[in-house]
């Protein structure tokens, strides 16, 4: 039994990266846009969510107002990079796949420069503290898994339901999908369809660096060339199967975070199981679910992929 | 529109292509407070100051040309693979696997047999994305890049365990890397003073072998009808599926034929980190390539030379070696769009009629 | 709420000229409508018809010229503009978003209902009541796009574009998907709602433009031929002055033959793309050296009998006997090497692979073939040598055969696909839409291409919107609706009413 509690309250912390990392992923693809440069877009926001608080404490501990302004930061350089992205392949139409790669080589190029001259080695920072609710923390069971975690943890879950209200009863989420699925009625209809895409792009990418940014200043503490770890791919992988819905997204999420909580915990209970072939254990899952999962034509941006030009005769 | 106006158009797009590339490079620089002009200067021609450091760069452009080519035959089919990365580490493992279990046996026969392991091994890994798509079309781009990480973890348990040279095991420091693998692998090194192997020719006639196949052989038309038309390929009779998994096979075979190459040419042994990022880089050369063997060739010097600087920098401006991805993440950005605005004739049009426009209004002025 | 904008008294387009890559699409073009009037802006396909239109609507940008409303000059940078003018326009391919339910899709232009965290669809839906009351038009607002039908969908687009306030409609090809009765019924409306708006609709049916329209412009190549009354003139005038000389394709006058069953379509079941049926048992016999017209308003599932005779669909159950043998479900290779040729309905994205030069796209079906490939390697003379005669042959019009096949022009890139299927002898040849965009000079090839190998005894399935084409060529008449063969009538039988009722999904005349 406390295996499994104990798998629950790793699992969920482990899932809040990839959750917020899919999130915004889910509303550039909604717009019609995928970006595998998440995982680069990541890796510079995990680099920035601690280089704020490490500079000014030097791996001593800081005021949380320093860790606030990393999370900022990561933010908002994120939402540059997605607008970068957007450049590419909104303004000039190229092609995402590629581009999209060529984003994360920038992105992981860029953490680890930066990294290095600014930081350099493996530096830990305190990070972001866990934040247990009162009362709620203490009830058995559910206490642990559910209510003592860090505020961002709590955020993040408590995302999901914006995102949703966001995404399906706002004006801006409405023009999202439908430039995402007919951008060519909504142009007819006086839709810029290109604002909304960069627009989508800032969210997403916004979202992205603070993903990276959790990832070293609550989960790891520190930062490193393999920080994120595919986290970023996995990302855009998640929305596709979760029909770019918020709720089955955290499922997703959730889904892949206990496999990597599991492999933990067997190694933690000196069960004999090869250690890489544990880590291995979530790339793996994506494939399967994705070989599993079939298309939704009618839930998802049908218009995913495809670049918009107006001149364009049909 | 004249000839010269078309040509001195595409010129100028590509020079400012190039100049935005620079431009964003430096911004990164900027960020660090190191001297621009002479950190480009040290990559870009440091490493043609000595013979030494020229085969280094020759030495690189080996593996790039060799993943570049089959990357180039996969995306002219219409699927783009992103694992060579894992795939070059198959290869590895498959040539690694021959070496050690038949040492004895005489070169002419266990070197093409490793290289064969290691495109076979590396083949399998590409099958995998391209059976995927075809069967179940799970899109590649997901895929090969999880597969990198499942070879790469798989790498390093059968380094560190089945693979281990026992000499690690009785007195090493416990680096994971396998035994120095039978001489009679080895692929000579021609250039005294210098790491420099024939891999270097085997690269240049697998080129001359990637342009039959893609455009003197019937298999070669219609991989390319399939990457550039699907529709119209499936309307033709063409099976694009197989041929999606052919070029898959054969992207994968590449990649690692890569890895035997480099195991043979210049490690003499399986170690980590051998990959690189070769895996990566070798999507830009495709790319910076034109996807074409007598575009690739050159670009492939063009990336080992930035490989080569980019550690050169460290030590002479400050500058971390990342900024050589940093660098190939920029080039590809900057390709692709490059690409969308050289294919737009409208923009073309309109161009030549303000350069006409003004044209005119400089007579009117002058007259 | 009630949106209401100026009534537009006067609209008037002045010396508007635009260019695309290679095309004048329009060519100072000059036109006014004045309050209540409807006007027709006829022509043929390529035109400029809907070029124009989109310029009215802020799609695209003048190059030249001016727009002016009531007298005042206006600058429409985006359709936001000419909705604000009270400009409103039902295009051709509907602007609907499938996945959203009408109300949404009517919210999505609806921009008093708009605040930052909240999107009022009480306030749209009042809206809509509203207009549904006023006009007559009544639509579902809680209904998905993609549960509609084509007549549904377009009522929603006029709902759309009147709750928007539009005091001028603009509709481009109001009744290419409908069958004859719901033109009747759309015309009946839009009579009543030219009392109150203006409305420019653009047609190539000559029949609803002496119906419906006050005036008639005619477009021929991007330029205004003509503008003048409509009462003042038939339509064999009209249809002259839109094609530039009396209309005279050539026409299928031989007996009709006796010929074997080559082609045997039994009990064919085959899905669409959204899983639904689109054949429904369907049965339908053609024989050597007859030309069968398959007859439809498109979307019945002519599109999915082409792809699924030829291999690219699969067939749930039924048969389908070419020559006796049965090619359901084999490859497209298989049923290639059987015999049959096809000329597909997208020619630029099926028919060619657009950037293969047009000497590689004429060995499309061919690569592996004796005559082009010798061990695996291609013979690039004998390949020149069969591009050179094939432009001969079919006065294929390009700079040469190295350029791409995508640059070539719509009429030209026909003639390559009609080339290589023609050139390689088929047993059979389904012509989908084979003149559709063409202008005349290609169109009176196609068509005698088509009647010589009738001739030579191949069996031709014709697969057409166009009725005079059907009428034109075919021995046989099949008419399609909603996956079903209705009828199949002899040449003697058919004609516009038989065949406007079968459409319509009716099977037995009783009105005879």
């Amino acid at each position: 039994m406390n295996f499994i509690v104990n798998i629950l309250s790793l699992g969920i912390p482990f899932s809040v990266a990839l959750l917020i990392a899919s999130l915004g992923e889910m509303f550039n693809q909604r717009a019609g846009v995928f970006n595998l440069g998440c995982e680069g877009i990541m890796a510079m926001g995990a680099f920035l969510g601690m280089l704020v608080p490490y500079s000014i404490g030097q791996g001593g501990p800081t005021p949380g107002i320093y860790n606030v302004l990393g999370l900022a930061l990561a933010m908002g350089v994120g939402a540059l990079f997605g607008m970068l992205f957007g450049f590419v392949v909104v303004t000039f139409r190229a092609p995402q796949g590629i581009a999209g790669i060529g984003l994360q080589m920038f992105g992981v190029g860029t953490a680890g420069t930066l990294f290095r001259h600014f930081v350099g080695g493996t530096q830990s920072v305190p990070g972001i503290g866990n934040l247990p609710i009162p009362f709620l923390s203490k009830i058995p069971i559910l206490g642990p898994i559910f209510f003592s975690h860090n505020i961002l943890v709590y955020l993040a879950f408590l995302f999901v339901p914006t995102a949703w209200y966001i995404l399906f009863k706002t004006p801006w989420g409405l023009r999202v999908r439908a430039v995402g699925t007919n951008p060519r009625a909504a142009d007819s209809i006086g839709i810029q369809v290109n604002k909304v895409r960069y627009q989508a792009l800032a969210v997403g990418g916004a979202l992205a660096g603070l993903a990276g940014a959790y990832l070293s200043l609550c989960q790891a503490k520190m930062f490193s060339d393999e920080i994120i770890a595919g986290r970023g791919f996995i990302a855009v992988a998640l929305v596709y199967f979760g029909h770019w819905h918020p709720v089955k997204i955290m499922g997703g999420a959730l889904l892949f975070s206990l496999a990597q909580a599991l492999q933990l915990a067997i190694q933690g209970q000196g069960i004999n199981f090869p250690y890489e072939f544990a880590v291995m254990l979530p790339y793996v899952m994506v494939i399967v679910v994705l070989a599993f999962s079939r298309e939704s034509q009618l839930l998802g941006p049908t218009a995913l992929g495809q670049p918009f030009n107006r001149e364009k005769r049909i | 529109m004249t000839k010269q106006f078309r040509i001195l158009y595409k010129v100028s797009i590509i020079i400012l292509a190039i100049l935005a590339a620079m431009l964003i490079g430096s911004i990164i620089l900027m960020t660090i407070g190191a001297d621009v002009f002479k950190t480009y200067l040290v990559i870009l021609f440091e490493p043609l100051k000595t013979t030494l450091q020229l085969s280094e760069v020759l030495l690189r452009a080996i593996p790039l040309t060799i993943i570049a080519l089959g990357i180039s035959v996969a995306y002219r089919s219409g699927i783009i693979n992103i694992g060579a990365e894992g795939q070059m580490a198959m290869g590895i493992l498959g040539t690694t696997a021959v070496a050690l279990a038949f040492p004895e046996l005489p070169k002419p026969v266990l070197l093409p047999m490793a290289v064969l392991a290691g495109a076979i091994s590396g083949g399998v890994w590409g099958f995998i994305p391209g059976f995927l798509k075809a069967k179940l079309q799970v899109s590649e781009l997901l895929s090969t890049v999880m597969l990198n990480y499942i070879a790469a973890q798989f790498y390093t348990f059968l380094l560190r365990g089945p693979m281990l040279d026992p000499a690690e095991l009785t007195m090493g420091s416990g680096t994971p890397q396998s035994m120095r693998l039978s001489r009679n692998l080895w692929l000579d090194r021609f250039l005294p003073g210098t790491r420099l192997h024939t891999g270097l020719f085997f690269a240049l006639i697998l080129a001359l072998l990637i342009y039959f196949l893609l455009w003197k052989t019937k298999y070669g038309y219609k991989m390319r009808a399939a990457g550039a038309s699907a529709r119209a390929a499936r309307y033709g009779g063409i099976s694009v599926t197989w041929y999606l998994v052919i070029a898959m096979v054969i992207s994968g075979a590449f990649a690692g034929m890569a890895g035997a190459i480099e195991i043979a040419g210049v490690h003499r042994r399986a170690i980590e980190g051998i990959t690189g990022g070769y895996g990566f880089s070798g999507i830009v050369v495709a790319l910076f390539g034109g996807l074409h063997p007598a575009g690739i060739i050159p670009a492939s010097f063009f990336f080992g030379l930035l490989i080569v600087g980019a550690d050169m920098t460290q030590r002479m401006v400050g500058v971390p070696a990342n900024m050589v991805n940093v660098l190939q993440g920029i080039i590809i950005l900057v390709i692709v769009a490059t690409k969308m605005i050289l294919a737009d004739p409208y923009l073309m049009e309109k161009v030549w009629r303000k350069v006409q426009g003004l044209g005119k209004k400089t007579k009117e002025v002058t007259a | 709420m009630e949106v209401t904008h100026k009534k537009i008294t006067s609209l008037r387009m002045e010396h508007i000229t635009k260019r695309f890559p290679g095309v004048l699409a329009s060519d100072d073009i000059t036109l006014t409508v004045e309050e209540g009037e409807v006007l027709a802006l006829v022509g043929e396909n390529g035109a400029g018809k809907t070029t124009l239109m989109n310029i009215l609507m802020g799609l695209y940008q003048p190059d030249e010229g001016r727009i002016l409303i009531n007298g005042e000059e206006v600058h429409f940078k985006s359709p936001n503009d000419a909705f604000d003018a009270g400009l409103g326009m039902v295009h051709q391919q509907y602007m609907l978003v499938p996945n959203m339910t009408v109300l949404e899709n009517i919210a999505l232009g609806y921009k008093q209902a708009w605040s930052p965290i909240k999107l009022d669809l009480g306030m749209v839906r009042e809206r809509i009541n509203e207009i549904s009351k006023k006009y007559g038009l009544f639509v579902d607002p809680d209904a998905y796009i993609w549960q509609l039908s084509v007549g549904e969908q377009q009522r929603v687009e006029l709902v759309k574009t009147l709750c928007l306030g539009a005091r001028f409609l603009i509709l481009d090809e109001p009744t290419s998907a409908l069958t004859p009765q719901e033109t009747d019924e759309l015309i009946v409306l839009l009579k009543r709602m030219s009392s109150e708006l203006s409305i420019i609709f653009i047609s190539h049916k000559l029949q609803e433009v002496k119906d419906l329209s006050d005036k008639i412009a005619i477009l021929r190549h991007g330029a205004m031929v003509f503008e003048g009354t409509t009462k003042d003139h038939s339509p064999s005038d009209i249809a002259a002055l839109m094609t530039g000389h009396e209309v005279d394709l050539p026409q299928n006058d031989a007996p009709s033959c006796n010929g074997t069953p080559v082609l045997d379509l039994k009990n064919l079941n085959v899905k669409s793309d959204r899983g639904f049926l689109a054949l429904k048992d369907l049965n339908l016999t053609i024989r050597g050296g007859e030309i069968v017209g398959l007859a439809g308003v498109s979307g019945n599932g002519q599109r999915e009998l082409a792809e699924t005779i030829n291999g690219l669909r699969k067939v749930e159950s039924g048969e389908i006997l070419f020559f006796g043998e049965n090619i359901a479900n084999k490859t497209p290779y298989h049923i290639i090497e059987a015999g049959m040729g096809y000329i597909p309905e997208e020619r630029n994205t099926e028919g060619i692979v657009p950037s293969f030069s047009m000497k590689e796209n004429l060995i499309l079906k061919d690569s592996g073939r004796d005559e082009f490939s010798k061990h695996s390697f291609l013979k690039n003379k004998a390949i020149e040598k069969n591009a050179n005669d094939l432009r001969v042959k079919f006065d294929i019009r390009s700079p040469n055969i190295h350029v791409a096949a995508g640059s070539l022009s719509g009429g030209n890139i026909q003639k390559v696909i009609l080339a290589r299927e023609i050139s390689r002898k088929p047993k059979f040849l389904i012509a989908v839409y084979p003149i559709r965009g063409l202008d005349l000079g290609a169109a009176e090839f196609i068509h005698k291409q088509l009647l010589e190998k009738r001739k030579e005894g191949i069996g031709i399935l014709l697969v057409s919107e166009e009725l005079d084409e059907i009428l034109d060529l075919s021995d046989r008449v099949a008419v399609i609706f909603k996956g079903q063969i209705q009828k199949v009538l002899d040449r003697k039988d058919a004609n516009r009413r038989s065949l406007g009722i079968l459409m319509a999904g009716v099977k037995d005349d009783q009105t005879v």
